[in-house]
């Protein structure tokens, strides 16, 4: 909501089509990570595997969750939580020796 | 919700009509009656609530205190007989539960609830049904955990459960059972409280009332409720898993299962520790209210103790692991939460050097509510100091499961909390009923508990560093070693002390029976006070002010009262009765509040009957889904608010509801 | 504050940060279910390795189907979305018929879940079987709970709509419903990836 805007759409940053565009590509980023069970990444697997999660949460949580275009304390808050919850439960699993 | 403040062409204070049942709502009628029982049980005024959320915290108490007393009585002598050792266990477990789930929390939540909305200038909180709904929970959620009492014993494995105490083979009564989804209703309705109260304090302020212009109090239970909203998911796994454990035979602590039972202990005490915070902050925030007035001063530092105690609530997630040093962590992870433990010592210390020079150069008036401040900063840095020594592992593993342990944190949340709530009650008490508590009996009051607390708690220190195991139902004659250090003298002390400290507290009873009865009718600022929850009658009108003040200062209605003169010096310019006048002269026309509702009980006394067939039988928890969805459903179709056309036009004597908007 | 500052296409009173309560509150939620799911995720990372006698994951996870529904619930994001834009331009036809698609998808993914968790316990997958098993079930649970209660809440929604009952701002109820949705979406999202296509 950060420009004066005429039509709800473009208020909240998105039209139908822009919506429908970014479900094409995380459909297409959900096909790539399937082809990793099928095909052999090497070592790029992990990585490979986490970015491509980390899109497309994102990408789901900026665009159709607004978060992109809205105000920006509903991001803090959010990501407060997000960031917190992987800090706190890593340092945990670290201690059992998971990531080693 | 719309704060716009109108001027007013009457100026006689808003009439606010009563509500009537809408035909639109079929057979689901909203409540409207606006006096006797039905008023309590179907409100969803802050204050109301906020009373009801401290009576049942004192109820608690006095439950969780005679548990003490049980306690210290069976550990007075060698070889006790008071209690056996089963009962011993049920007796500490429920004493930390009651005291840390249903006393300091509810307490604070009670308080929050009465006074962040009076603080911020708001007429009530963002969501007041949830806001009903959250005290209800908690109300059922702390009666469900204390059944077990009657239903073949109580939870018995310490309030921290760790495994395999907590597994069906060591405790093999429901208490754990009940404990475990009691605890997870009180939760929900913590949960429901800090997501409402975190809503209100950031979009219900009065216009002005920026952040850093919110009274102390505010702030650090604004700091609370993100712990809370952030550590209550995690002891709601962990409780989960201790459920599925114990009704559905998984085996997620079970370390013949291949389970590692340091599971548990992580997800305690990532909820134990910022816990441990929720307990403690609100306190301060009392103390950070009553030191500047009866100080006749300003808070020193206040943009320092707003700060310090949101560092407190930040780095408060980094520090879990220290309750945990002897259980075999590895040394990196021992040496890095030793070194953050340490570290979280500095923005306390910041708080108690704030709060000292508050006291500095004061024309210190030495209240009841007062008293209870000091004795909070002495008390706690005794305890804080001891807890610092935990903080060094080497230490720390030598008072593991030790008394000294027990030395220290009822240090910090009796001598802390415990104080803090104290001061509090002493502080408001006219506000929320008009009346000024016996400052003599408080006096008293303060003493005996001072003395009594350091009796009972002082000599555990001792008690500890000589090796007396925690959690022991007997001590014996044999191991109780000579002279100075002889352990029969010093738990006799002890439990001497408790029973000073149970008489301090029966005299705040006493003082509240005579207070009722016959007390002095408070005037209306009785403190000479600083914030926005004086700037109204004692107590507050339903609607809480006439007209939303703008706000221009920190200390709001202290500037509004005092101005400087030409040399400096604060001058008073206003009485409070004639700053009052003016907002009732600018009295908003049309107040429209929040509506009474069902749904909110309702939909929490779903939830122990769910928790029953949990335990029982599944047809029950079912039968408890199905009122938890009625209740949700008669909640959704329901306008938080009745809408227009369901008001009666006002009336002459029209006492009743209303905020919100001004439309 | 900005008194005057209202919000824009919804039925708010104003409020100090101009944001409404429902939604500020929502994202709260948000938040802290992040600590919650992060809980469960972790307890099934800690324990996936553990299974005693029973199955591996490897053994019983049939990844082609678990892909079909995964893509699924991304899709009925999608029409979550749309269902929202369409209720913030005033558009009930579309509201309905995108809101409606949503919740059908959804419980085309619960249907998939109840007919995969059959066939495990078929291949020798039950619920107390192993340390993996329980906290597979618990995870997975958990989150097929949240799912299903989405979908009793588009509908209630729908129903209630329909009588023209939403007190409050309707579109704004799609929103948060919305917020829900996705929120439950991007769990599956981490879920898939770690659960499902990381091998132990
Ligand atoms: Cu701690």
């Amino acid at each position: 909501m950060s420009t004066e805007t005429t039509t709800h759409t473009e208020e909240h940053g998105m039209s139908n089509a822009g919506y429908v565009r970014i479900a094409l590509i995380l459909a297409a980023i959900t096909a790539l990570e399937v082809s990793t069970y099928y095909v052999d990444f090497g070592r790029l697997f992990m990585p490979a595997l986490m970015i491509m999660m980390v899109v497309k949460f994102i990408m789901v949580v900026s665009y159709f969750m607004h978060l992109k275009f809205d105000n920006k304390l509903f991001s803090w808050i959010f990501y407060a939580g997000l960031i917190l919850a992987i800090g706190v439960y890593c340092v945990a699993l670290a201690t059992f020796h998971f990531f080693s | 919700m719309a704060i716009i403040e109108r001027p007013s062409v009457t100026t006689t204070p808003a009439v606010i009509a009563p509500a009537t049942p809408s035909s639109s709502l079929g057979t689901l009628r909203r409540p409207v009656t606006t006096g006797g029982w039905k008023a309590w049980l179907f409100t969803v005024d802050h204050k109301k609530l906020g009373i009801m959320y401290m009576a049942t915290a004192l109820f608690f108490f006095i439950v969780g205190g005679l548990e003490a007393v049980l306690i210290r009585l069976q550990l007075a002598a060698p070889n006790g007989k008071v209690l056996n050792a089963d009962l011993y266990n049920q007796m500490f477990t429920m004493h930390a539960t009651t005291m840390v789930f249903l006393f300091v929390m509810p307490m604070a939540a009670g308080l929050a609830n009465y006074f962040i909305p009076l603080q911020i200038g708001a007429r009530d909180v963002a969501f007041p049904r949830i806001n009903a709904f959250s005290f209800w929970a908690l109300l059922f959620g702390g009666i469900f955990i204390n059944l077990s009492w009657f239903l073949g014993g109580a939870a018995d494995g310490g309030w921290f459960m760790y495994a395999p105490n907590s597994g069906p083979v060591f405790s093999p009564s429901h208490g754990i059972d009940f404990w475990a989804l009691g605890l997870q209703i009180t939760g929900i309705s913590s949960l429901a409280g800090a997501v409402n109260l975190i809503t209100t304090v950031l979009n219900m302020r009065a216009p002005g009332m920026k952040l850093m212009r919110m009274p102390v109090f505010t702030w650090l239970q604004l700091v609370v409720q993100f712990l809370l909203l952030f550590a209550v998911p995690v002891i709601t796994v962990a409780l989960f898993l201790l459920s599925f454990q114990r009704n559905f035979g998984a085996t997620f602590f079970d370390v013949a299962a291949g389970a590692d039972p340091l599971l548990w202990q992580h997800l305690f005490w990532i909820f134990g520790h910022p816990e441990v915070y929720i307990l403690i902050l609100p306190s301060f925030g009392i103390i950070s209210e009553v030191l500047p007035v009866f100080a006749r001063k300003p808070l020193f530092g206040y943009p320092f103790v707003v700060f310090s105690g949101a560092a407190i609530g930040f780095v408060g997630w980094g520090v879990w692991a220290h309750h945990m040093f002897a259980s075999g962590l590895g040394p990196v992870s021992v040496a890095v939460f030793s070194i953050a433990t340490m570290a979280i010592a500095v923005p306390t210390g910041v708080k108690i050097v704030n709060w000292t020079l508050t006291l500095w150069g004061g024309k210190l008036v030495y209240t009841a509510a007062m008293k209870f401040a000091i004795g909070l900063i002495v008390l706690f840095t005794i305890g804080g100091l001891s807890g610092v020594t935990h903080s060094v592992a080497p230490s720390d593993t030598q008072q593991t499961d030790t008394y000294y342990i027990v030395a220290h944190f009822h240090y910090v949340l009796f001598g802390g909390a415990i104080f803090g709530l104290f001061s509090g009650f002493y502080y408001w008490w006219p506000k929320v009923f008009g009346k000024l508590l016996n400052e003599r009996l408080g006096s008293w009051n303060f003493w005996f508990m001072v003395i009594g607390m350091n009796m009972t708690f002082g000599p555990m220190h001792i008690l500890g560093l000589q090796g007396q195991p925690r959690r022991m139902y007997q001590w014996t004659e044999a191991r109780a070693g000579e002279g100075f250090f002889n352990l029969g003298f010093w738990n006799l002390i002890a439990s001497i002390g408790s029973l000073v400290l149970t008489f301090g507290i029966l005299l705040f009873l006493i003082n509240v029976v005579i207070t009722t009865r016959k007390g002095q009718v408070a005037p209306l600022d009785p403190w000479n006070a600083r914030s926005l929850e004086w700037m109204t009658s004692n107590p507050p009108k339903e609607h809480n002010f006439d007209s939303i003040p703008t706000v221009h200062h920190l200390d709001e209605f202290f500037h509004r009262k005092y101005q400087e003169d030409a040399n400096g010096v604060m001058q008073q310019v206003k009485t409070a009765e004639e700053v009052l006048k003016e907002l009732e002269d600018n009295a908003d026309a049309h107040i429209h509040m929040p509506s009474p509702s069902y749904w909110p009980i309702v939909l929490a006394l779903g939830m122990p009957v769910l928790a029953f067939g949990v335990i029982y039988s599944i047809p029950v928890a079912i039968f408890g889904a199905v009122v938890i969805l009625f209740g949700a459903y008669g909640w959704a179709i329901e306008p938080s608010t009745a809408p227009d056309d369901d008001i009666d036009p006002p009336t002459e004597s029209g006492t009743s509801m209303g905020v919100a908007h001004v439309s | 504050m900005s008194a005057d500052h209202a919000v824009a296409s919804h039925d708010t009173h104003t409020t100090s940060t101009g944001l409404s309560n429902v939604k500020l509150g929502m994202w709260l939620f948000l938040g802290s279910e992040c600590l919650l799911f992060g809980g469960l995720i972790s307890t099934y990372m800690l324990y996936r390795g553990r299974v005693g006698t029973g199955p591996t994951p490897m053994q019983v996870f049939d990844i082609p189907f678990t892909s079909v529904s995964s893509f699924v619930l991304l899709m009925s994001s999608l029409t979550m979305v749309l269902g929202v834009s369409a209720a913030h331009k005033g558009d009930d036809r579309n509201t309905y018929l995108w809101v409606a698609v949503t919740a059908l998808l959804g419980a085309t993914f619960v249907g998939g879940q109840v007919y995969e968790f059959t066939a495990f316990y078929n291949e020798g997958m039950g619920f107390t079987t192993s340390l993996f098993t329980s906290s597979f079930y618990v995870l997975t649970g958990f989150h097929g709970v949240h799912v299903t209660v989405g979908i009793i809440m588009l509908m209630s929604t729908l129903g209630i709509m329909k009588r023209s009952k939403v007190p409050g701002s309707k579109s704004e109820t799609i929103e948060m419903l919305g917020l829900y949705w996705h929120f439950v979406d991007i769990v599956w999202i981490i879920i898939f990836t770690l659960i499902y296509l990381i091998p132990v």
